[in-house]
């Protein structure tokens, strides 16, 4: 029975399969999981977004959408609706072919990310061994998205948010592969199936999970800074800073286009945030030896949507960073950590069982955070602006 | 050490979330529609007529003098006098206005009608849903629209109301002396000239005294509540 409730998906879509025949039966599996990938996360979207303006509210001490339906659960139809019945205006002097393409670019590479995402228990469509490198291929391709999108507007302002956005993520992209390199260290493999699976044992009932060792912990918390930043996420959304540069690099977008952008978005949230359950939070693996009775599947989404509300919580308790406030954190802080981190992963590796390497990986990853965070990250004494020319 | 202050900011922005589910002090917003603040006593919109009494034709105290409708910058009133009179609150014969419209998308709710305005006839309402979807006719109050009672307007704005009342109280009272002395004074010639004329001087002032207060003294009090 608990058997069943947990590879329900998996036996459903043998079932399905089943009428076919066996020429066919590969072919139209695939079909059915990509349908099925691409018809849940933009429902998950729908969710997040609701979560997000009411808790954003709640945040700010307002009730958030309460009018579409019972407490407003019906406002993400309606803002589809609304989207998808608004103009669709293209700038006059812009590429429009390029224009147009963007958005779908954007798309498609953001849902591409989920092929080699281990959603349960076997349940992943591709099991790649290099589904990590493809992971990362794939969400470095946004940044392309990003940037035809805002060099096809024809508009000062998309121009100046693909140029941040593109320097932004690019930045970020970085720390965000070393902090996952350490996992790859660990588990000697690129492959998230194999990633979960080494995470899904128990000692006393406590889980294998990544972030409960030191430099997991490092990894993960550093894996989550370059997260938001990749995904524009508050306090790194500098792309589209509306006080400056109106709305970055979808500017010039409008009615369902725009929506696309919205979706890639956070379509590209949800990548990544199941990136980083896997990786570091043990994937579809029960976070207690005695819940592992529950099936894996809602382990796994349970934690996305987790991950996501701590999205959430973070864009409505941080302001926006300033440009160079944002690749000083990159350069001077999140990478040198995620080097030392590499370092400390290594010596754990090596030190062999014991306390010994808990309490020496422990004080590196401390002091190298303290250290780092005072003297990198201290405030610049900044002087009297003085003018050469203008006086 | 780096990341206190942004641990701070989570606990706060936790405390806000969780806190506006428990205490509704929180919760400063007033869901509109269903739940309104009592406008401002100061607060004006868009100006009403103000009648007396009960029968918002008879008792409407605009005298169709159109000064407003001159003074208005935008030009959003329009007036057409009556041909008969009807007798105002101190019960002297005045033409009324026959028309009276206001145009609700063109006033600019600057008040000027009502800081000319001798009669203390028209008034600022603080009526706000002016909305229509019918963008001409909907718009344009005509006068059984704008006619609003004294105690609407007592109501809205009672300071300005109570002020308005004792002004209106102590002309009428003026006017009502001016009579008594006149017909004091006539009484007097009358009685003067009958003394004159023969030896019966007591009658004369009685009869004309009680004839005078009869008819709009329990209008103003009744108006005043």
């Amino acid at each position: 029975m608990i058997e069943k409730a947990d590879q329900i998906f998996v036996l459903l879509l043998h079932w399905l399969v089943g009428f076919l025949p066996a020429s066919w039966q590969h072919v139209a599996s695939t079909i059915l999981c990509v349908a099925t990938i691409v018809l849940l996360y933009p429902a998950l979207f729908a969710i997040a977004v609701l979560l997000e303006r009411k808790g954003l509210g709640r945040m700010q001490n307002r009730y958030g959408p309460n009018r579409v339906g019972p407490f407003g659960i019906l406002q993400p139809v309606a803002d589809g609706i609304k989207s998808l019945t608004k103009e669709d205006i293209v700038p006059f002097r812009a590429d429009a072919l390029v224009h147009f393409i963007a958005p779908l670019v954007l798309v498609v590479a953001v849902f591409m990310g989920f092929a080699v995402m281990p959603m349960g228990r076997n349940m992943v469509l591709v099991d790649m061994d290099a589904s990590l490198l493809f992971f990362f291929a794939m969400g470095a391709s946004t940044e392309l998205s990003v940037f035809m999108a805002g060099w096809s507007s024809r508009n000062k302002y998309s121009l100046l948010g693909a140029m941040r956005a593109v320097a932004q993520m690019i930045s970020y992209e970085v720390p965000l592969l070393l902090s996952s390199v350490v996992i790859v260290m660990m588990t000697g493999s690129l492959s998230l199936v194999k990633m979960v699976e080494a995470q899904n044992q128990y000692t006393w009932g406590l889980p294998h999970w990544y972030v409960f060792t030191p430099w997991g912990l490092a990894g993960f918390v550093m894996f989550v800074i370059a997260s938001m930043a990749e995904t524009n996420r508050s306090p790194f959304d500098l792309p589209e800073g509306e006080s400056e540069i109106v709305a970055g690099y979808f500017t010039e977008y409008s009615g369902f286009k725009f929506a696309l952008f919205f979706l890639g978005e956070y379509v590209g949230m949800f990548g990544i945030a199941g990136l980083g359950t896997t990786l570091f939070l043990g994937g579809w693996s029960a976070p207690l030896a005695a819940l592992s009775v529950v099936p894996s599947w809602i382990w796994f989404f349970g934690k996305v949507m987790l991950w996501i509300c701590f999205f959430i919580w973070v864009r409505g308790t941080l302001p926006r960073l300033r440009q160079d406030q944002l690749m000083n954190f990159a350069w001077k802080f999140v990478l040198p950590m995620t080097l030392v981190n590499l370092v400390v992963a290594a010596l754990w590796r090596f030190m062999g069982e014991g306390l010994l390497r808990w309490i020496v990986c422990t004080a590196i990853v401390v002091v190298a955070y303290a250290a780092m965070g005072r003297v990198e990250m201290r405030r610049e004494r900044l002087g009297p602006r003085s003018y050469r020319y203008a006086e | 050490m780096l990341g206190e202050g942004i641990l701070k900011g989570l606990a706060e922005t936790a405390k806000n979330f969780a806190g506006s589910y428990v205490s509704k002090e929180r919760l400063t917003t007033v869901q509109y529609p269903e739940e309104r603040i009592p406008t401002a006593e100061a607060a004006r919109v868009f100006p009403f007529l103000v009648y007396d009494g009960t029968d918002w034709e008879a008792g409407l105290r605009c005298v169709a003098c159109q000064i407003c409708e001159k003074e208005c910058p935008p030009k959003c009133i329009y007036i057409e006098k009556s041909k008969d009179k009807k007798p105002d609150y101190v019960g002297k014969l005045q033409i009324f206005p026959a028309r009276f419209d206001i145009d609700v998308s063109v006033c600019m709710s600057c008040q000027i009608c009502v800081e000319v305005c001798p009669f203390e006839a028209i008034k600022m309402d603080t009526e706000f849903e002016l909305a229509t979807d019918d963008r001409f006719e909907g718009l344009l109050r005509h006068r059984n629209q704008l006619a609003k009672s004294n105690e609407y307007y007592h109501k809205i704005h009672p300071t300005e109301a109570a002020e308005v009342d004792a002004r209106l109280a102590e002309e009428k009272a003026k006017v009502e002396a001016k009579a008594k002395a006149a017909a004091e004074a006539a009484a007097a010639k009358a009685a003067a000239e009958a003394a004159a004329k023969s030896a019966a001087p007591a009658d004369a002032p009685q009869a004309t005294a009680p004839a005078k207060p009869a008819e709009p003294a329990p209008k103003t009090t009744g108006g005043g509540e």
